[in-house]
């Protein structure tokens, strides 16, 4: 039991600590989760939230969200919205996976149709999609290619026969922060990643086959809009990755940036140096925003040749086109960014810098910068579960204004990969779920064994909690059937 | 076991603590445990690349920050899983300085058995240092 003895309950599923808890809070932290989400959170995300509560400039509240856990700077699940005038922007709030995020995309088949190829499916996307340690991309670039990909993000993918006009608008910000100069990222980094589109990765990346089985269909409504009801038992396909070894890299040059220059030139005091900042308008401060937005941008782009991939793999083995095969977008989602955004804080709407790390932007209906099909039901929130669970499709809400329109990214993990690793068997937890009807190829056992659905909280409580608190709505359960993981 | 593992301070992430007699022997451990986050079986790591190695840091802290990720730039980048051959650490008059080559070889999923990514060497609970019996080091690698 961590819960310290300070924390208030606001609501139902709204936790407060006050000013009061540490030293040097300049505003409370708040926590959306039910009473038994908070219970089972780990100490470091008290620890963690109110810390992010004393950056310089944090607007409102430092918010923590359901599926928070125990992170580096800000917890996972942590959000902060500062005043670009006074505040700073720090690479702890966004993470070094920066965008990395989740894309879902719909197929006009249907489960039986899938069943009888799906060991075909799963091993062709496996052997389509470099995954694991260090994996390099079948896109051949020059680094000069590269550094106009991290500045056009799915612009440049549109242009190289690797999108659709139509992926490009159901991607977040169309797939390309603009203002990334490419200036401002080191040759090291991009060293580091050029060779690395359209990769998953390693960890908890991966694709996911699913199935939306009418009785998990939850607003039937919000359901039809987003695409996911044309046949019954419709197979959708999730997958999560990110900027790769590029955004790891940009986030460490930039930590060891504003590591030397926070105290001895702004004379910014904090209490974790994961928490490295530098004023958001300062010389440093607006070289990272730049900087990560090429980070975002490559994680579109990454996302974007993935699923090129993914059209090639399907048009193969289902002897259809793409277009025939109905391999459209609901959306792509973002979970690691800082943003410029207008949001109200008392009573007046306002310029804010807000932070996301490990947590999913979450427009409600009517909000600017939606596709025009999405003005009334809202933004497509994609949740990726435990691979062994299951994830869901919500909708933002119009009452997520106090979060800045935020809610949760996953299920959010309780026990550590080194727990998990001891309590679990990669090849026997692979035939288990074999035997469930989940087929699962991976690089790496061990990986696998960390990704045991035991590790993570309960995917069901967690989005309900957000539903609750007003957050995010449920549309659609998805249950998997076919996984590839690094 | 000059390296152990930890579950009690990171859930997402991997941490570790080592300790050494000499600041050589702490980065050639911490190197260590980092490489067998991504590689289970050091040992079946071949040494047929060398890498040089040289770095300048204002202290020890920084420096084995730096020479961590050293060896998580070339596993992206080149695909070269390395660990340290000689390595030589000493005080000058701008920090601390490490000069030595890394030796490895490009990952082979089919022999090496693989684990876990890392992305990076993190600041939580980060710590380097001088104890009365050598060095210690507390590590957070974001996975």
């Amino acid at each position: 039991m961590n819960v310290p003895a300070a924390l208030k309950r606001i609501t139902d599923q709204v936790w407060e600590l006050p000013v009061s808890y540490k030293e040097g809070m300049l505003v409370p932290a708040r926590i959306f989760a039910s009473e038994k989400l908070v219970r089972e959170m780990d100490a470091g995300v008290f620890e963690q939230v109110s810390n992010v509560a004393t950056l310089p400039g944090i607007q409102r509240y430092a918010y923590c969200m359901p599926d928070g856990h125990w992170g580096y700077g800000f917890p996972i699940g942590g959000v902060a919205a500062m005043d670009p005038g006074t505040g700073v922007i720090s690479p702890g709030g966004i993470g070094f996976d920066i965008n990395c995020g989740m894309r879902l995309v719909l197929t006009n088949l249907t489960a039986d149709q899938v069943f009888p190829k799906l060991h075909q499916l799963v091993d062709r996307l496996f052997a389509r999609i470099p995954t694991g340690v260090g994996c390099h991309g079948f896109v051949k670039l020059k680094q000069d290619d590269f550094r106009s990909i991290v500045q056009q993000g799915s612009r440049w993918c549109l242009k190289n026969g690797f999108a659709t006009q139509e992926d490009l608008d159901m991607t977040e910000e169309g797939g390309c922060f603009s203002g990334a100069d490419a200036s401002h990222i080191s040759d090291k980094a991009v060293e580091r990643g050029y060779n690395q589109l359209g990769t998953l990765g390693s960890g908890n990346h991966y694709c996911e086959i699913q199935v939306v089985k009418p009785e998990n269909i939850m607003d039937a409504e919000l359901a039809a809009a987003f695409g996911l009801t044309t046949v019954p038992n419709q197979v959708v396909i999730m997958f999560h990755c990110g900027s790769r070894g590029f955004g790891h890299q940009v986030a460490t040059d930039y930590l060891k940036l504003f590591l030397s220059v926070m105290g001895r030139k702004y004379g910014i005091k904090i209490v974790d140096r994961e928490l490295a900042c530098a004023p958001f308008h300062s010389p440093e401060g607006q070289a990272y925003f730049s900087a990560m937005k090429c980070a975002v941008n490559m994680a579109f782009a990454n996302r974007q040749v993935i699923l090129h991939r993914i059209r090639e793999v399907f048009s193969d083995l289902f002897h259809a086109s793409p277009d025939e095969l109905g391999l459209r977008m609901v959306y792509d989602v973002a979970h690691n960014t800082a943003k410029l955004e207008r949001h109200e804080v008392n009573g007046t709407r306002k310029e804010l810098l807000v932070h996301r790390k490990g947590s999913t932007r979450a427009f409600g209906p009517g909000a600017a910068g939606l596709p025009g099909c999405y003005a009334k039901t809202g933004q497509p929130v994609i949740i990726g579960g435990s691979m062994e669970t299951g994830s869901y499709l919500l909708a933002g809400m119009q009452s997520g204004a106090d979060a800045f329109f935020t809610t949760a990214h996953g299920s959010g993990r309780t026990m550590s990969r080194h727990e998990a690793k001891k309590n679990f068997r990669g090849d026997k937890l692979q035939r288990e779920m074999e035997a469930r009807g989940i087929y699962v190829r991976t690089d790496s056992f061990g990986g696998l064994a960390e990704e045991a659905g035991p590790a993570y909280k309960n995917i069901d409580e967690v989005v309900e909690a957000t539903e609750l608190a007003g957050l995010s709505k449920r549309v659609a359960r998805l249950v998997p059937i076919g996984n590839i993981k690094g | 076991m000059p390296y152990q593992y930890r579950g009690d301070i990171a859930h997402a992430d991997v941490a570790f603590d080592a300790w050494a007699k000499t600041l050589e022997e702490l980065f050639r451990d911490a190197a260590r445990a980092t490489v067998q986050v991504m590689a289970e079986n050091l040992e079946g790591i071949r040494r047929s690349q060398t890498v040089e190695v040289k770095l300048t840091q204002e202290n020890e802290e920084m420096l084995l920050f730096d020479f961590l990720n050293e060896l998580i730039f070339y596993k992206d980048a080149r695909r070269l899983l390395l660990l340290p051959a000689e390595l030589t650490i000493m005080r000058g008059e701008s920090g601390v300085e490490l000069r030595g080559t890394l030796q490895g070889e490009e990952i082979d999923p089919a022999r090496h058995e693989m684990n876990t990514d890392v992305k990076a060497v993190t600041m939580l609970r980060y710590a380097v240092e001088k104890t009365d019996e050598g060095w210690r080091a507390t590590v957070v690698l974001d996975v």
